[in-house]
Order: structure tokens, then sequence, then C-alpha cells
């Protein structure tokens, strides 16, 4: 359910590093919290990130949320697939359903995220309170 | 089956219209509209003849369920008799064909229902003067948080009191109202009472908050008891009582906001004084407000000099206009006919008979669904279906049910702070007989949960269309007809 | 009167199921330094006749357009509102329905309103609506909201010639959301186009403009689209739907978003509301669109249907972050307009727009052969012009009453330089009988 080879967000994003460009989604939790995801919110291409500023917005049956950026960046590359088929964030949110690639200013940011180990841990916090 | 749409029963050269033949001669000029003006594709608005036009909609009508067609227990939404008296004095002419930038001398009719409706809200709501402009409560709400904007800056504060406190049990409308008005919502948690937590409260308030929002009864259709000491925590700090009216039908003429301490409030005409909701509008959302908030108000004010009703722009302190004009008119003249035919004893008796009715059926349905609040409730009541949901019903599926019954469902998820939340408001013309028919079937429903919940999870079956695919439509969204392809 | 049915057994029964001894028990949870210790001073309860005499009374005390002839507009016209409007939204099925939350007994409204939402896309030629908005002021003001959440963007530039009570409700909600909305000043009655050019920016959401005008003049649309889009800005066109049975629509201009007051489709002037705002805008904008919408999907069996859709926009669902904080919207008049573009049908929606067409220019023409009086404007226009007068505008609208007309609108009121004009308005139910006795009262007073 948490892919070993993320890094993880306290938010329920996940990012995966591949050299200094960071792909991030939502993880399975965020999903299955949100129920049937309908719309997406999806940034502008070349758009300048801060770590912690809202990156998508996302719509779900009963609830509406936001993605924010885990890392800092430049956005080179957005998945507009979603705004067709925002389903996919259900049904793959670890493939198919990625949200964006963040191209990372800050490798060092990524020291603060979470191994899956450690977020599966914080799932359980979470849904126990 | 399912119903053609308008254009689907459309046929070249039909026509249902007719206007007379033009008796000005054409000027062919083509100077008079130049080609970049002139559309260049006709609309495709559909060709139908008079007959099957009004069949049509008749037929839609059939397809649609109102208060004249059964009990409508829609928490929140006061969905009361509309009585017929007010739609026929609301079709007078006199109040129909009158155009808003008519000389004052000769609209003085409508000046004076203005006038006189705006007294009465002022006081019902122990308020001191009124406006008529806002088309909807939140609109009204909108309004009032702008009024109270307007109010700290006039002081100096405006910058510095950037917060508008909302209570977790409080109306969508609230937060996004007060996010319109600029102001940063911030949360405060219920108690186990239902009623604002007061700790909640002290934390959170300071010199940056411009004003506390709250509906009491609140939308558990719980009075709090603690709003006096609310008020005073909120007014020593600097901030004022917004009242969500929306719930006023459980109050009037038994307590007044303005007594309780709120600084401004809104109607839901619609709501407390039985205008018809026409489907979701328009409604009216009037206002009234203390004092110290009035130099703030909308223009125009209907104001009175001697015997003459005038409209007053010259209110240098005005936040200026929420919409064009004075108000939804049509609306205030129903809810001032309402108004004027039941008097002060007949509204009072409105919200005594409101809280019985609520708590006649909340006792009688007690055994058999959970109630997460134990206490007198007033004009409504939530419970939840936390004892149905073992057998794998959900409050959806409770509501869908009773359409099957012929009820129109209660509201559903709603307040948030409830999970599985019903919430049931009967409102003060139903009959004894009517709240029973309702009862048992509420009791049919909890049994059937036991017994055969699977009729419940595909409910309804005696309904027009089906429970309908949702998700797909928010996915694929089919947001209007267009024509097949050849 | 009363409308509560309780006999007063009823009632002790009632209490007795609850297990109080009276009703008053049931307040017991109100603070009693707070509670109402006297009647509410109201005057006595009413009859249902002695109501219809009161209300007959006042509604007596306005002089309506039935005992004047009316050239009054600027923004609210005495079009011709045909019977079967009047029927279809008075059968209670409709006008006695909450918002169509339960979309299985509510399949007569959620259809009503997609019928609505696809003639308001096939009028303005945009591709989607929502299921309608408060009135054309407040149209605008959603539309600027929106622009400025689609682009991020804060300047809002909106002419001078949009109705004014339009740009005070734009300025109103302007104020607390930090946009700063800048004016254009027009140039004979029309937008100063150059003058877009020259303010918009980078920073700016979005260029809003009226056409018809307040002035009734027809503006070079796709000009200030084109000015606005330079800057990737977006732009707004108000326009008024009966100018669209010929007029070209926003969606052949490049419009991003239409709004717009829609009283003229069947809807009573009745002092100003309830009228019907809209608005329609480009697909890609459809998750920032402010208000209700409705849309078709199936049921479990296969079968059409209709329900509110793209709730996650709305305040009950995402709250302060909500694209509106509108709940309601105007249901009953969008049905009123559903039910007269029907009627109107594709042929009669260009005709009333000929008929208003050709009798303005006829007024128009009429007027300007009279002394002292000629047309204001220059630009083309539809059925509204603005007229300069030899004598004070507000003293001939009060010599005209005394021949039974409601003259135009004395344009001093809401632009200090045009206190020479008034502006006038000829819709289809006009005749040319009416317009020569305007002409024929107005050579008498001056």
């Amino acid at each position: 359910m948490y892919p070993k080879d993320l890094k993880y967000t306290e938010q329920h994003e996940w990012v995966r590093v591949d050299g200094n460009q960071a792909t991030v989604g939502i993880t399975h939790f965020a999903q299955d919290q949100l129920g049937a995801i309908v719309g997406v919110g999806l940034p502008d291409e070349e758009a300048d990130m801060e770590k912690g500023s809202e990156l998508a917005d996302l719509d779900s049956m009963k609830t509406a949320d936001q993605i924010f950026a885990p890392v800092s960046g430049k956005i080179v590359k957005v998945n507009t697939a979603l705004d067709t088929q925002p389903e996919l964030l259900n049904e793959d949110p670890y493939g198919e359903g990625w949200v964006a690639v963040i191209e990372m200013t800050n490798l060092k940011e990524l020291d603060h995220l979470m191994s899956a180990d450690e977020y599966e841990a914080h799932v359980a916090k979470e849904a126990g309170e | 089956m399912s119903m053609p749409l308008i254009f689907e029963k459309s046929k070249p050269g039909r026509k249902a219209y007719s206007l007379p033949e033009l008796d000005v001669p054409k000027n062919e000029s083509p100077d008079l509209l130049p080609d970049w003006a002139i559309r260049k594709q006709n609309a495709s608005l559909p060709e139908i003849s008079e007959v099957d036009l009004v069949r049509h909609y008749t037929e839609l009508s059939r397809r649609n369920f109102g208060v004249d067609q059964g009990f409508y227990p829609l928490g929140s939404c006061t969905m009361k008799y509309n009585p017929k008296v007010n739609e026929d004095v609301a079709a007078l002419s006199g109040f129909n064909n009158i155009h808003p930038y008519q000389p004052e001398e000769l609209v003085q009719g409508a000046l004076q229902l203005m006038y006189e409706f705006g007294r009465d809200l002022c006081e019902i709501s122990g308020m001191h003067e009124a406006s008529l402009q806002p088309a909807a409560g939140a609109h009204g709400e909108l309004t009032g948080l702008m009024l109270i904007r307007a109010y700290h800056e006039s002081r100096g504060e405006g910058k510095k009191r950037t917060k508008v406190i909302v209570p977790d049990s409080a109306h969508g409308t609230n937060p996004a109202s007060a996010a319109f008005c600029g102001y940063r919502v911030v949360e405060v948690k219920s108690d186990e009472q239902g009623g604002v937590n007061l700790d909640s409260l002290r934390e959170v308030i300071s010199d940056d908050v411009a004003a506390l929002m709250l509906t009491n009864p609140n939308t558990l259709g719980l009075f709090d008891e603690n709003v006096t000491e609310i008020a005073e925590i909120v007014h020593n700090a600097g901030g004022l009582l917004y009242y969500d009216g929306a719930n006023m039908n459980a109050i009037v003429g038994v307590v007044r906001p303005g007594d309780m301490g709120f600084d401004v409030l809104h109607y839901n005409v619609h709501k407390t004084f039985s205008t018809p909701h026409g489907g979701g509008g328009p409604g009216c959302g009037a206002i009234a407000v203390k004092k110290i908030l009035a130099p703030f108000l909308p223009v125009p004010v209907v104001d009175k000099q001697g015997d003459l009703y005038t409209l007053n722009y010259d209110r240098p302190q005005s936040i200026g206009m929420v919409k064009g004009f004075y108000g939804n008119f049509n609306v205030m003249v129903k809810g001032f006919a309402y108004i004027r035919s039941l008097g002060a004893e007949g509204l009072r008796r409105v919200a005594e008979t409101a809280v019985l009715n609520a708590n006649y059926i909340m006792r009688r349905l007690e055994k058999y669904y959970n109630l997460p609040y134990d206490r007198h409730c007033k004009h409504e009541f939530v419970i939840d279906a936390s004892r149905q949901l073992q057998y794998g019903v959900h409050t959806n599926d409770i509501a869908k049910a009773l359409l099957d019954l012929g009820f129109h469902a209660p509201t559903v998820y709603f307040p948030l702070i409830v999970r599985e939340a019903m919430m049931i408001e009967p409102t003060e013309t139903e009959s004894k007989e009517t709240l029973d028919a309702f009862i048992e079937a509420m009791i049919e429903i909890a049994q059937l949960a036991e017994t055969s919940p699977e009729k419940l999870q595909t409910a309804p079956h005696n309904t027009v269309v089906g429970r309908l695919d949702d998700v797909t439509a928010a996915r694929r969204p089919i947001l209007r007809w267009t024509p097949p392809e050849e | 009167m009363n409308y509560v049915p309780h006999t007063s057994e009823d009632r002790s029964e009632m209490l007795k199921t609850i297990g109080v001894s009276s009703i008053d028990e049931l307040f017991s949870d109100v603070p009693s330094q707070v509670k109402l210790d006297r009647k509410l001073n109201l005057p006595p309860a009413m009859s249902e006749f002695q109501l219809m005499k009161y209300m007959s009374d006042l509604a007596g005390k306005n002089t309506t357009t039935d005992r004047m002839v009316s050239f009054l507009g600027a923004g609210v016209y005495d079009h011709y509102v045909p019977s079967v409007v009047k029927h279809i939204i008075s059968r209670s099925e409709f006008y006695t329905s909450y918002t169509p939350y339960q979309a299985e007994v509510s399949q007569g409204m959620l259809q009503s309103i997609f019928e609505y939402q696809t003639l308001m896309c096939e009028l303005t030629a945009m591709d989607i609506s929502n299921a309608s908005l408060y009135d054309g002021a407040t149209a605008i003001t959603e539309a600027a909201m929106m622009a400025s959440r689609l682009t991020r963007k804060q300047e809002v530039i909106i002419s001078q010639a949009v109705h004014p009570d339009y740009r005070r409700t734009l300025r109103t909600y302007a104020h607390n959301l930090e946009l700063n909305v800048t004016e254009v000043p027009f140039k004979d009655g029309s937008t100063d186009i150059k003058a877009i050019r020259d303010l918009v920016s980078d920073s700016t959401a979005c260029v809003i403009l009226q056409s018809p005008n307040f002035f009734g003049c027809i503006e070079n649309m796709a000009l200030a689209a084109e000015a606005a889009h330079e800057k990737k800005a977006l732009f707004v066109a108000c326009v008024d739907p009966i100018s669209l049975g010929i007029i070209a629509p926003p969606g052949e201009y490049g419009a991003d978003i239409a709004v717009g007051e829609a009283q003229g489709l069947g809807i009573p002037m009745g002092f100003g509301g309830p009228h019907l705002g809209f608005m329609t805008c480009r697909k890609e904008h459809m998750r920032q669109m402010p208000g209700r919408v409705a849309g078709e999907t199936h049921d479990n069996q296969g079968r059409r249907g209709y329900l509110l859709t793209l709730q996650a926009r709305e305040q009950h669902i995402r709250r302060d972050r909500a694209t509106s904080n509108i709940c309601s919207n105007q249901a009953l008049c969008a049905l009123a307009a559903t039910v007269y573009l029907s009627w109107l049908g594709k042929q009669g929606i260009k005709e009333v727009a000929e008929q208003c067409v050709a009798k303005a220019h006829y007024a128009c023409e009429k007027l300007s052969e009279i002394p002292g009086f000629e047309r204001k404007h220059s630009a083309p226009f539809f059925k509204e012009f603005a007229v300069k007068t030899p004598v004070n505008p507000e003293k001939l609208c009060k010599g005209l009453l005394e021949a039974s007309i409601l003259g135009g609108l004395p344009l001093g009121r809401f632009y200090s330089g045009l206190s020479d004009s008034m502006l006038v308005a000829v819709t289809e139910k006009r005749t040319k009988g009416e317009i020569d006795a305007l002409c024929r009262a107005l050579e008498g007073l001056v």
C-alpha cells in the first residue's frame, strides 16, 4: 500500500525522486479518505512552488481538499490526463494518478520527508484518532 | 421512461409565439447594425406549439415534489405551507408592473410596504434598522459581515480585525460568506451539549476577531443557553455578533436576537415568513441591525418624511450596494402579507408549534434511532443512523426509502459534526396526523433495516428515476443538451 | 389568520407524549432574562379578506405601466410576458419545492434547469451555464471574482458605460477582497478601446464591458476582447439576452465569461426584483464557476436523469474555500426564462429583437425631428438610446406624466456630464401610436 521507494509527507503526499526531479502524488490512504475523486485543479507548468504552497486542488463527492508541494522548485510536468480522468487518483495513485513533477531547487528538503515505514506508522496513528 | 427534453420535441417551423405586425417602417439601412455587430449563427431554440409547450412543463411539474404534494421535513429549510393568498396579493399588477426608476410619488405603495416590512423585521428581531436589499440568506450574511467590517474600519480597526469565528456546526454559508468578505475563518468546537464550547471560544478570542457568527438554536436544533455569556466574551474583545437567522422559526415572538446580544442578523424570509422556495429561489435575505451598524447599511434605505416615503441614497458611510435596485421586492410582498395576517400572537404560535412538532417526532423516534443530543430540541432535531449502520444501512438509504413512502427526505449528512446525520424539521403547519404518518414510515424503515436492508439500499423504487450515478455525473459533466450527430 | 392545524386535544396529546406539561417547558433552555416578556408590537392579525383589501390598497397607491406607456429601461424592460409563463411557474409542484437535492423527486425542476442551461449556452454561444445567479449586478461581480481566481490576479477593469448599479455592487464586494477596480472612460457613449489597451497589464484579471451598454450602444466587443487577451486577462461580456436574437453573442467574439440580467425573458419589472442573473463560460473554466449547476446522468436501470453536480465547488462542501457563498439561485425565474424562450423559439427570439431594433430606431428618428432634440451618441444601438433634450430632462419627464407617459431616465442622476440627456427604451410592446404620442407630448413641452 505504501511503496518502499517513495518518500511521504504528513499531509499524505508521496514523492518519487529521480535526480533533481520529484514526482508528486497522493497516497492510497489519502484517496481512500477522499472517496471518489471527481475533479482536479492542476497547477500551471513552469510555475514556481514553495514547499508547502498549494500544488493542486481535489474535489471528491463529499469534500474538497488541497495537495501541498512537498518540496520547492519549478513545475516541469503536469498530469493533464487527470483533467478528464480524475478517477486515476483513486485507481492508480502511485502510477497513472501522479499529479506533477517538480524540478527541485533544494534537495535538502527531502530529508524532512518520511520513509514508507514511518508513514505507515503516521497513518496508523491518524486512523486511530 | 425517461422524458424527452424540450429540444427533442422541436420541429422546424412550429411556433408558440405571437407578436403584433411591425407597425413602424423598417429601416433597412446597413448602417443601422453593422456587420460586426450581427449574430452569425442563429441560436437553436426549440420550435414547439403552445399546447405541447404547456404539456411538457406540466409533465415536468408532475415529476417534482413540493410542499403542496406532501410533508417536507427538510432540516434548516423550514418548508412550511406557503399561503395561497400571499401568491394572490403578490400577483397584483400594482406590485408587478412598476419600474424601479419610476418617480417616487408613483410608487408610494411599494415604498410604504418596504418601510413597514423593515419596521416589522426590526421589531421581530429586536433591532433598529433594516435593509431589504440582499436577495437570499447567504447574501444577507455577506452583507451583514460587510457592515461589521465597515464598522471596524470606521474605528481604525479594519486592518487589525482579520478573523471571524464560526462554530463547527454552522451552515456552510457562514464560513463561505466570511471568506468572501475577506476574513479568515476560525472554527470553534461544540461542547457535549451541542453548544459553543466556551473554553475554546476564550482561547480563540482576541482583539483580531471581527465577529462571531452564530445561529441559535443551532443546526442541531439546540438552543445555546450560554448565549449571553458568548455575547459578553465577544463584545468584551471588541468583536460583534452575527446572528444567522436561518432558524428564526424556532424563536419568533419568544426571544429576539437583538435581546440576546446580537448586532446584526439576516432573515431567510422564504423560511420564517413562508414565501415559497421556488425550487431554489428567489428568496429574500433582509437584514436588521443595531444602531451602531445602521450608518453602513446598503443604499438606498427607505425613509419616511411626513407622509411621503423616499429612497435615501445619501448615506455617506454606506457600504454601497450589494445588488441592483432594492432587493427581491415581490418576495417582500409575500413575507409582509404573512406577518400582517398572523400578527404578534400568530407569529408566537408559529415558533411554539414548530417546537412542539419537532419534539413530538423526536420523542416518538428515539426508540428506533440514535439521538446524539438528548435534550429538548427547538424547531428541528438531528438523529443519526448509527444503529442502522450495523445492518449496512446508511442515512442516504433511509432518505431514499422515505421518497418511496411519499415523503420528502430530511436534510442528510448535515451538520458535519454528526456522522450519518439526519436533520428533521417538521414546521408548524403540519397536523398531528401527518406527523404520525411520517413517524410510522420512519419506524417501518427502522424495522426494514433489520429485516431486509437491501430494500433500503436500492431505494427509491417508486420514483420516476432510481438512484442516479452522481460520480459519473461529476467526473464526466454533461451540463447541456447537444443535438445528436447526423 | 393562522396556518397551525392543531386542536387543543392534539396539543395536549403531543405534550403528553413528549413528557412535558406545557409548551413553555420546551423553551426552558432560553434564559429568562432574554425572553421576550411582552407581545411583539405588530398591527393586529388580519383575516384573508382584510389582508387582500389592505394589500390591494397598497398596490393601488402605485401607478403601474398598465396605466402609463413606459419608455423607461436602464436595465429593467417592459417586454411582453406571455400567459404560458405565468401558468407554468404558478404550478405549485414547482414553486413550493426546495432546491432539488433529492434528485429522484425533483426531476421536473432539474430537467428544467438543464434546459435553461442549454438555452443560455445557445443564446450566448458559450460552452456551459450555471443554474442562474441573483441578478445582473451580482452576476458581474461573481464574474470578476471568478476571473480573479482563474488568473490569480487582483486587477479588474470595467467600463464606465456599464450599468451604474452593477459597478457599485462590484465595488462593494471588491473592497473586502482587495480587488482593485479601475474604470475605463467612454467616448461618445462607447467604451474607449484605446484606454483599455493602456490600462490592461500583466496584473489584470479581467476586462468587463456591457453591450448594449448602459446608453444602449453596441460596443465593439471583439476589439475589447482582443485587448484583454493580449495581456492574458479574461474578457467578461455583460449582455442583454433579448438582443442576442440578432446581435453577435459573446461566444462569437471570444468572451471567456458571459453574464447579464435576463429579466426581459418573461419576468415582470416588479420594482426591481426578483430578476434573473445568468452566467455562461468556457468549458475550461468550469471548476471556478460559481452557483448551482445541473447535469445529466443515468440511474441504476440506465434511465436518463438529472441532478445537481460539481457540488465540490459550493459552500456546503468547500465552506470557506467555496467558489461563492451563494446558496440559492433564482430557480423559478430561470424556469420563467426557459418557458419564455421555448415559447419564442428560434424565430421568435429573432423577431422580438428585430422589432425592438425597428421600433427603437423609429422612435429615435422621430424624436430627432423635434427641434432641440437629437441623439446623444453615434454608435449603433439596439433598443435603447440617449437623447439630448433642449429642456432639463427631469422637467420633461414630469410633464410627460400628465400625458400618462413614463418618459426615459434622466441621465444626470448617474452621469453629471450627461445631465442634458435622457435614456429612452423602446421594446416590442411599444406601438407606432405610442411613439408618436411621446413625440407630440414632448413637442408640447418645449
